[in-house]
């Protein structure tokens, strides 16, 4: 059965993860060491450490995202971050920079190490440098591969793969974008937010709801319609004669019908985006997923997703993993 | 989710506490977020710095609104819509959907996008507020059972009772066996 | 403190390409980083220019260095950047998967779109054969006063983003053709039409980004005008211009001169602002709240 990566914010989502079939979670710690650096989440390094011992009691993998790029002159936080994550007992740790990896690899030669989706690593020959450069076992697939090309990845390459299967969708290289401190002077890789919460206004205004990012209108919504988070990269934007989602629309992704095909193209792990959502999102869609990777390890046909209320715009995609997305 | 598939607390309940005086409310919210807030205090360690932010909690279908002072005991004042004090932020919705997110039973961003949620001034307050609350896994009805003492029990079946009456979630919900819609 | 001419980011005719280059062997820049960076599909109606460009700068005392694509991942992507490898010239890494091909002990050097934000990394990439790093734009000053002393223990020469639209992010999409309603697979090379980039403006008409395109822009150009007492101050080695359809020559001069302190800061800003695309600027990332801010008048 394919590995099911499931996102935790906080404790209680961690154990609703697990509690609903998780067979690994990912959370990180409360500060910018990880790229959901949100307000009121993540972990303390003692609720971490029974976060670890409540998962493995139940037979699960905690994996820490230590996935930011530290900065210069304060990379001591990150190494003690990767330090307290192999103290807790963590599984593997989640990283996405070179000097961390190097670092990681030299000083916690027997802490598991996943290559972050924020390296990017979006063909075979990166993932093999990676692989011989750091030791890299797993690496998390970029968004933005078709299928097809996933398969022949893993035909080139010796190390797991996990991609994503639910929940946000980046249409950038991630790891590879400063749209958001542009904006707002933060952004994924210095500080861990992507449109961060404390750039953002919304106002109701007569023609609907305005959010505002940094000062830029992001979109505006009429009164009724589904809100998207202001994202950027989904925003609602004028170019020439064209007003419309330039970059993508206000959707996020759901693959459950591709997990055959995820299977067949040999990965290893699927992967469930949130760790800024809910518990209940967290035990609803994890149940759901591990239903589905359930039936189709029996030769079952899949589950039909009853998700879309969860997602953004309420709408779902298939993403990159259908060519026509490009 | 659409407004129609969220409970709305009923007339008669909204109408009967319309004349309820504020004072007394606030301060018996206040006891039981200090009670709250003592039993979890992980809570207020999660809120860090956003504890300072005072939030309004605005139910709609609700005749009055509250403002919650996280820092301050926690502190909780109810106030007429539209008389309350400055607040760093603002979360409206109908009743239904504020217990039910405390409850988790439902995911406080999907409610966000189906607009039953209504977010106005300091994002991060709101998300600090929410995460937090989360994570205390927090329930209504067995906190007031057991402010109840002795009488728990009769509190804890006025809350069923209420709670089949209104569709309002007044308990968390055991996530484990799919509760959640 | 020496000026760096980086690779044109737009999809621009031969003849355009030719004269370009043409242009900058006469200007005072001490190095030009040419080749296609964006979009592989853009390259053979280009490609033949190189070889002449590569002369003309290389006689006017250039030093001269070829950049990898941004974002890698067809096969022929990966032939095509391990076949660089082989030209003779110094390679800009600006995708960490050229490294796979890059023969162990050849020095190359790095671009701003590789994610070099500490001295780890920094430390990594020089044991690797790092001799030169242009750091990622969105670095503060702070940060980059660090990578500079950093660099200098290492033997690796530090550039920063002196001027120039802002490659803020790349993607597997093309947005071009997304905006002409096409798939990227049959783009009719629609980015052809906008020299600087298909400018994006807010639904309040504020000017926002710019499209290239799989890439992302910011729509106004950002000049270190005012910084560059700091950085030289901080150590740092070289500007980067990165080229624009208009006054190009004329801007590598201006900022010439104002490095030889001919001309002041805000006089600088000045005098550039009519050959920008827009004639915003902007350099925030360095000093200000956000990157979109600018510290001039």
């Amino acid at each position: 059965m394919m590995e099911l990566v499931c996102p935790a914010g906080t404790p209680a989502a961690l154990r609703a993860a697990v509690e609903a079939g998780a067979h690994a979670v990912y959370c990180g710690f409360a500060d910018e060491t990880n790229a959901r650096n949100f307000p009121g989440l993540n972990f303390s390094r003692a609720e971490m450490a029974e976060a670890v011992a409540h998962a493995h009691a139940r037979g699960a993998k905690v994996l820490v995202a230590i996935n930011t790029f530290p900065r210069a002159g304060a990379e001591a936080m990150w190494h003690r971050a990767v330090a307290d994550a192999e103290t807790a007992g963590a599984d593997a740790v989640i990283l996405a920079d070179p000097g961390l990896l190097a670092h990681a690899a030299e000083h916690h030669p027997g802490l598991r190490r996943h290559l972050s989706v924020q390296a990017a690593a979006a063909n075979p020959d990166a993932i093999n440098f990676y692989a011989e450069a750091f030791g890299v076992r797993r690496v998390v697939l970029p968004r933005v591969l078709t299928v097809t090309e996933i398969t022949a990845i893993n035909r080139e390459i010796d190390v797991e793969t996990e991609v994503f299967v639910f929940g946000g969708l980046c249409v950038m290289a991630e790891g590879r974008c400063s749209l958001s401190s542009y904006a707002t002077g933060r952004s994924p890789n210095m500080n861990g937010v992507c449109s961060p919460a404390s750039h953002v206004v919304y106002s109701e205004e007569a023609d609907g709801l305005r959010a505002a990012l940094g000062g830029f209108t992001i979109h505006r919504t009429p009164p009724g319609r589904p809100a998207p988070y202001p994202t950027l990269c989904k925003g609602c934007f004028t170019s020439g004669e064209q007003t419309g989602h330039v970059f993508e629309d206000p959707v996020s992704l759901d693959a459950t019908q591709l997990i055959p095909a995820l299977s067949r193209a040999g990965v290893s792990a699927l992967k469930i985006e949130g760790r800024q959502r809910s518990r209940a999102y967290v035990a609803e869609v994890v149940r759901a997923f591990r239903a589905a990777v359930e039936a189709e390890a029996a030769g079952q046909p899949l589950p039909v997703s009853l998700l879309a209320r969860l997602t953004e715009g309420q709408a779902a995609t298939t993403g990159a993993y259908a060519k026509t997305w490009r | 989710m659409s407004d129609s598939d969220l409970p709305q607390c009923p007339r008669l309940i909204a109408r009967a506490l319309r004349p309820l005086p504020p004072l007394p409310l606030g301060l018996a919210l206040s006891a039981l977020s200090r009670r709250l807030s003592a039993r979890h205090p992980s809570m207020l360690r999660r809120l860090g710095e956003y504890a300072e932010r005072a939030v309004l909690i605005d139910p709609t279908d609700l005749p009055f609104v509250l403002r919650i002072e996280p820092a301050a005991g926690p502190r909780v004042t109810a106030h007429r819509r539209g008389s309350a004090p400055q607040a760093a932020a603002r979360i409206a919705g109908p009743l239904s959907a504020l217990t039910g997110m405390l409850h988790g039973r439902y995911d406080g961003d999907a409610l966000f996008f189906s607009r039953d949620l209504v977010i106005e001034g300091d994002t991060e307050a709101v998300l600090a507020l929410r995460n937090a609350l989360d994570d205390a896994e927090l329930d209504l009805a067995a906190e007031l059972a057991a402010l109840a003492g002795p009488f728990g029990w009769a509190v804890r079946r006025v809350v069923a009772v209420a709670e089949r009456a209104s569709g309002l979630s007044l308990h968390r919900e055991d996530l484990a066996n799919g509760a959640f819609r | 403190m020496d000026l760096t001419i980086g690779p044109n980011q737009f999809f621009w005719p031969a003849e355009t390409v030719r004269g370009f280059y043409r242009e900058m062997a006469a200007t005072p820049a001490t190095r030009v980083v040419l080749g296609e960076l964006v979009c592989s599909k853009r390259l053979p109606f280009w490609e033949g220019e190189i070889p002449g460009a590569i002369e003309v700068l290389q006689a006017a005392g250039k030093e001269v260095a070829l950049t990898t694509l941004a974002l890698i991942t067809l096969k022929r992507e990966r032939r095509l950047t391990a076949d660089l490898m082989d030209m003779g010239l110094p390679v800009e890494v600006n995708d960490l998967t050229a490294l796979h091909h890059l023969p162990a002990g050849q020095p190359f050097w790095v671009g701003p779109l590789v994610n070099v934000y500490n001295e780890g990394t920094l430390r990594w990439l020089a044991k690797r054969g790092a001799v030169r790093v242009c750091l990622p734009p969105e670095l503060p000053l702070a940060s980059v006063a660090v990578l500079v002393r950093a660099g200098a223990d290492l033997g690796v020469a530090v550039e920063v983003w002196g001027h120039g639209r802002l490659p803020l992010a790349v993607s597997g999409r093309c947005y071009h053709a997304r905006l002409h309603d096409r798939a990227k697979d049959s783009c009719q090379f629609v980015c052809e039409d906008d020299p600087d980039g298909r400018d994006v403006e807010t639904l309040d008409g504020q000017p926002f980004l710019a499209v290239n395109g799989i890439q992302t822009l910011s729509q106004s150009t950002a000049s270190a005008a005012h910084q560059v007492e700091a950085l030289r101050e901080a150590g740092v080695s070289a500007l980067r211009l990165s080229p624009q359809s208009r006054g190009f020559a004329e801007t590598v001069a201006l900022y010439h001169r104002r490095l030889a302190g001919g001309v002041a800061a805000d006089k600088l800003a000045q005098a550039v602002r009519p050959w920008v695309p827009g004639g915003a600027l902007s350099d925030g990332f360095l000093t200000g709240p956000a990157g979109a801010a600018w510290s001039g008048a």
